[in-house]
Order: C-alpha cells, then sequence, then structure tokens
C-alpha cells in the first residue's frame, strides 16, 4: 500500500507544482495540524515509554554499589532465565494450537451463517458474537466457576456417565482450560469479521459458478475463502499479537487454579512479578522489551513472508 | 428452474437442505450462551444455596436477587456503585479522546499530501504490531517520576494510543471522501478545518461509530493497565476489583470467602450488561464497520 517508495506526482510537473506552492504549503501545515494532536500522544505514551525501558534495561540495581550501567546483560539474563524462556515457550506453542483452531472455527461458521439468511441465524450470529463484549476478566471468571469442583456442572455431568470431571484448573489440563476460554471469547469476533467480508463479495460471482456447475463446497472454497484471505491475514495478525502477550486469563484463574498458574507462566506475568512484587524495574522493563521485540519480529516477519497484493501493509 | 433462482424469496426447497447446518449452529448456541446462563442462574442464589450441592445450571428454590442486590450495593461502603463510575468514566474518556484523535489523524493522513507523511504512516503501521502490555510497565514507571500513578489520568491517557484506530480511519476516510467534494469547498472560501467539520465528517460517521465502540470496549475491559497504575482501590474500575475480590474470596478459602462469592457472581452479570446493551442497539452500525481494515 504506502510502504513502496515511489517518487510522489507532484515532481514529474515541475512548472505546475511551482504555480501551485503557496496554497500546497498551506496544505502541508493543515495535514500535520491534523496529525498533531496524535503524534503527541503517539510520542509520549509510546516512544517515550519504549525509550525509556530500553534505557531502563541497561542497568542493574544491586545491594552493594547501588544502580549501575550493565549494557545488555539484563537481555543476556532474561533468555538464559529459565522463567522467560518456558514462558515464551509456553505462549508460542499456545498460539500455534490456538490460532488454527480459532480460525478455522470462526471460517466455518462465517460460511455457515453466509449460507443460511433467516432470523435464527441473524439471532446466532450475535450470540455467538456477545462474548467479545465481556472483560477478558468477567470471561475467564465465568469459565473458572464452570470448572469449579465447588459450584460447577462438570462434576454433575461427568457423574452422569460415571467418570471422574475433568480437572481444567490443574496443571494437566490447564493448557485446554484456558484454550476454552480464549476460544469462547474471540471466536465470534473473528467470525464477524469473516462474515461482513464474505457479505461484501459479488453475488453475481456465485450465479455465474452455479451456471458453470459448481457446488456450495466448491464456491466455498474457490471463491469465498480465497475473496476473504486479507480478513483472515488480519485475524491471524491480531490473535498472534493477543496470545504472545496472555496475561489478563492466566492471572484471573491463577487463585481458582492453585499450583497450576505460577508467577512465571507467561512472559508477561513474569515481568509483572518482577516489576510489582519485586520492585525489579530495571529487569522487568528488559523482559518487557524483550517480549515487544519478539512480537514485533514475528509479526513482521509472518506479514513480510505473506505480504500480498489488497492486504494489510502489503 | 429459472424463477426459482431469481426469487430469493421462494425458501421451500431451502429449508431441509440445511437442516444439519442448523442444528449445528444451535449447538454452538449453547456453547456461547452457557456461561452467561450460569452467572444468570446463580446470580439469584445465596451462599447456602450455592455450595449446597444443588444444579449448577438451575435456580434452587429460593430465588433471592433481592438481597443479593442488596449485599452487592452496600459491602465495603458501596464501593461496587463507585467501581461502575469509575468503569464509565474511563470507557468514555478514553474511547472518546481515542476516537477524536484517531479521525483527525486518519483525515490528515489519507487527505493532506505534507511533508514526512510517507515515514510517518509507516511508523504508524509498525505501532500497529507493538503489544499494548509491553508499554505498561515502562509507562508506569515514567508516571511514577511525574506523580501521576494512581490518578484517574494513569488509566485515561494510555488508553488514548490506538494505532489501528487511525489506520481504520485512514482506510475509510481515502474511500468515502471524494476530494472533488473537499476542492469544491475550498473554493468556496472554506477553511481547511471547516472543509473537514462540514464535509468530511458526515461521511466518516460509520467508521467513527465502529473506533468508538471498540475504543470504548477495549477500555472498559482493560485490565492489566488498571492493576498496574492504581493501587488506592477508590479509582478501580469494576474489572480491578472484582479481580479483587475474587482472589480475597479464593485465599480465605470456602470458609471466609462463601458471602462474597454471590456478590461476585452478581457483580459480574451486571458488569456486563451496558456494553452487551450498546452492541444490541448498535448493532447496524459496527457490524458493517468491523470488516473496514480488511478491505483494500
Amino acid at each position: 500500500m504506502t510502504l513502496s517508495l515511489t517518487p510522489s506526482t507532484s515532481t514529474a510537473h515541475p512548472v505546475r507544482a511551482a504555480r501551485r506552492r503557496a496554497p500546497a504549503r498551506r496544505k502541508n501545515l493543515a495535514g500535520w495540524l491534523f496529525v498533531a494532536p496524535f503524534g503527541i500522544v503517539f510520542v509520549t505514551m509510546l516512544i517515550l515509554p519504549l525509550g525509556y525501558a530500553l534505557y531502563l534495561s541497561l542497568f542493574r540495581r544491586a545491594l552493594i554499589g547501588g544502580t549501575r550501567l550493565v549494557w545488555f546483560d539484563n537481555y543476556v539474563k532474561a533468555f538464559n532465565d529459565p522463567s522467560f524462556r518456558e514462558g515464551v515457550s509456553f505462549v508460542i506453542r499456545f498460539s500455534l494450537v490456538l490460532i488454527p483452531v480459532q480460525m478455522a472455527i470462526s471460517l466455518a461458521v462465517a460460511l455457515m451463517l453466509d449460507l443460511m439468511v433467516n432470523r435464527f441465524a441473524r439471532f446466532s450470529r450475535l450470540m455467538i458474537f456477545m462474548p467479545y463484549a465481556i472483560p477478558a476478566v468477567i470471561g475467564a471468571l465465568m469459565w473458572g466457576f464452570l470448572y469449579s469442583k465447588n459450584f460447577g456442572p462438570l462434576a454433575d455431568i461427568s457423574s452422569l456417565v460415571g467418570a471422574d470431571a475433568p480437572d481444567f484448573l490443574g496443571s494437566k489440563l490447564i493448557f485446554w482450560g484456558l484454550f476454552n476460554v480464549v476460544t469462547w471469547q474471540w471466536a465470534g469476533y473473528y467470525m464477524i469479521i469473516l462474515f461482513a467480508a464474505l457479505q461484501g463479495i459479488d453475488p453475481s460471482l456465485y450465479e455465474a459458478a452455479r451456471m458453470d456447475g459448481a457446488s456450495q463446497w466448491q464456491i466455498a472454497l474457490r471463491i469465498k475463502i480465497p475473496l476473504v484471505a486479507p480478513a483472515l491475514l488480519l485475524i491471524l495478525v491480531f490473535a498472534l499479537i493477543g496470545t504472545l502477550q496472555f496475561f489478563n486469563e492466566p492471572k484471573i484463574l491463577q487463585p481458582l487454579a492453585a499450583g497450576a498458574l505460577p508467577e512465571d507462566f507467561t512472559p508477561n506475568m513474569y515481568a509483572y512479578e518482577q516489576a510489582f512484587n519485586l520492585a525489579n524495574y530495571n529487569y522487568g522493563s528488559a523482559i518487557s522489551f524483550s517480549l515487544g521485540a519478539v512480537v514485533f519480529v514475528c509479526v513482521y516477519l509472518f506479514l513480510f513472508a505473506t505480504r500480498k497484493r489488497g492486504s494489510f501493509l502489503s | 428452474m429459472s424463477s426459482g433462482v431469481t426469487q430469493r424469496g421462494s425458501r421451500t426447497p431451502r429449508r431441509p437442505r440445511y437442516l444439519p447446518l442448523h442444528v449445528l449452529l444451535a449447538f454452538l448456541v449453547v456453547y456461547f450462551l452457557v456461561p452467561f446462563w450460569w452467572l444468570i442462574v446463580n446470580s439469584s442464589k445465596s451462599s447456602a444455596g450455592l455450595f449446597g450441592g444443588g444444579n449448577a445450571l438451575w435456580f434452587s428454590d429460593d430465588i433471592d436477587y433481592g438481597e443479593n442486590f442488596r449485599q452487592l450495593f452496600t459491602y465495603g461502603g458501596g464501593i461496587y456503585r463507585r467501581w461502575l463510575l469509575n468503569s464509565a468514566l474511563y470507557a468514555v474518556a478514553g474511547g472518546v479522546g481515542a476516537t477524536v484523535l484517531a479521525v483527525l489523524a486518519g483525515y490528515g493522513f489519507a487527505k493532506y499530501r505534507f511533508a514526512g507523511r510517507r515515514l510517518a504512516f509507516a511508523i504508524l503501521l509498525g505501532a500497529v504490531m507493538v503489544p499494548t502490555t509491553a508499554l505498561v510497565i515502562p509507562t508506569f514507571i515514567l508516571f511514577a517520576k511525574i506523580d501521576l500513578t494512581n490518578t484517574v489520568w494513569a488509566v485515561i491517557l494510555p488508553t488514548w494510543l490506538n494505532p489501528f484506530g487511525v489506520y481504520l480511519m485512514h482506510v475509510y476516510a481515502r474511500d468515502a471522501v471524494p476530494d472533488e467534494l473537499l476542492d469544491a469547498a475550498r473554493v468556496d472560501g472554506a477553511g481547511e478545518f471547516r472543509t473537514f467539520l462540514r464535509i468530511a465528517l458526515p461521511l466518516m460517521r460509520p467508521a467513527i461509530i465502529t473506533v468508538l465502540l471498540l475504543s470504548i470496549v477495549a477500555s472498559w475491559n482493560n485490565y492489566f493497565l488498571p492493576l498496574a497504575m492504581l493501587s488506592d482501590n477508590r479509582l478501580f474500575p469494576v474489572t480491578v476489583g472484582i479481580g479483587l475480590w475474587q482472589s480475597t474470596a479464593s485465599t480465605y478459602g470456602a470458609a471466609g470467602g462463601q458471602s462474597l462469592w454471590s456478590i461476585i457472581i452478581l457483580g459480574s452479570l451486571i458488569s456486563v450488561v451496558p456494553l452487551i446493551v450498546a452492541f444490541l442497539t448498535l448493532q447496524r452500525y459496527w457490524q458493517g464497520g468491523l470488516s473496514l481494515g480488511s478491505l483494500k
């Protein structure tokens, strides 16, 4: 889109450009004025904190000798720290399982809803989207209740078939417990994005395909899915950014899932622990900055590898 | 045959064909609604009903919303009401601020070829990929230096940063606001800002509502930022407040925490009502708007 570095068209017509210079300069200023308020927030809330985090992360505070410059020692420490490494490994494994399943579900539901044009389909669309409006904290809490041995229905249901209730808050199944919460929360949002993209496709394409004898399956696979590819890519990027910074759900389920969710379960939880429970701001900043860098690099590489005409960032 | 294809109203042959899809969809709806149902049912129970071992997905004999309501709004000197109001303040101030900035900047990027525009826009797109939580700890340390932590501004100011909102407004303004219309207004002598207010703003309304709704949801649902920034529980939004109650109730176990659980459940239920109402009433606007980012 706009990342290509083609020369601007005004230089191609120097004469015309010169004649218009005065109003052009005024418009130049106007453009900057429109962007400036956001620019100020951008600098103070993003550039400044990031720069400061980078600066802080180069220091270490010791009991003897006070704070001293250690250059990239905190990063060496972080990437050798089993807590940070296991946290990163968890969020990556979690993304690899979660994102494909979540995308498959939302795409399947969007295709179904696109086929069915009636009141029940409209109702279902809203109901499936509903969890998006729920704070992650409350969503995690609701599922925590449902998983709980004290209040949950799992024990009742399992006893009907004579089995022990699965413990989604125990260390064995916590992965799937969290998997379910996140899928429940986000699948509807992704489905709505895909559904809106499907609705934007010109229906005459389907007519033409049907004339050629294509079945609904073929129409879905050959026409609909390729045409919503940009939307799928957008969802994938959002899901990746969201999952790598996983924090709310495990933090909320922590008191309920004693032992299964340690303080260093995800990199963000570990950074929070370092900064706010141990007051170790230098190391906490290094972890935050490393996480941000990992996410940025992952997403950028991914977008670069899949760039296509017409998609986000192409 | 041909009339059957063109008349979309005649759906007698369609119904049985999609019957399995309807059944599947019904299952999905049940799955997505179960947690809500659990909240509605269990917020009617007293702590005896909650822990009494009755059916977790059905009402107990005594339905007692009234008592739970009374307890919820009087517990801790009525702190819950304060949390709701705080949430509303953060959501509105944060959401409106983020939207105003995004509309102005998105329009600026879409309609002016100012010097440095390409570079600024490339940086903006890069910023979409910076995880917001990675900024929380550094922002906290910066705010601590200027005594801004533990104030409402500590929660409101960082939510004004919404690069994706700017990107969405840019995409929409570029396609929905014709340059000819803007030029015509300029020829008539209208200033740049007046042109923006009179011509562009009304044309951008669907995208503005979408970005506003998304920003409000993001601030209402925010947890990490207020959790880090605030220590005075009178400033908490409802998410952090309920999280606090929940960890208190879990720490004291079934013994001391029992009375707290029924108000946690009712409190959770009430905290989700405003956004659900907003989404249901505004669905006309956001349903199309959400696909904006993926358009060409």
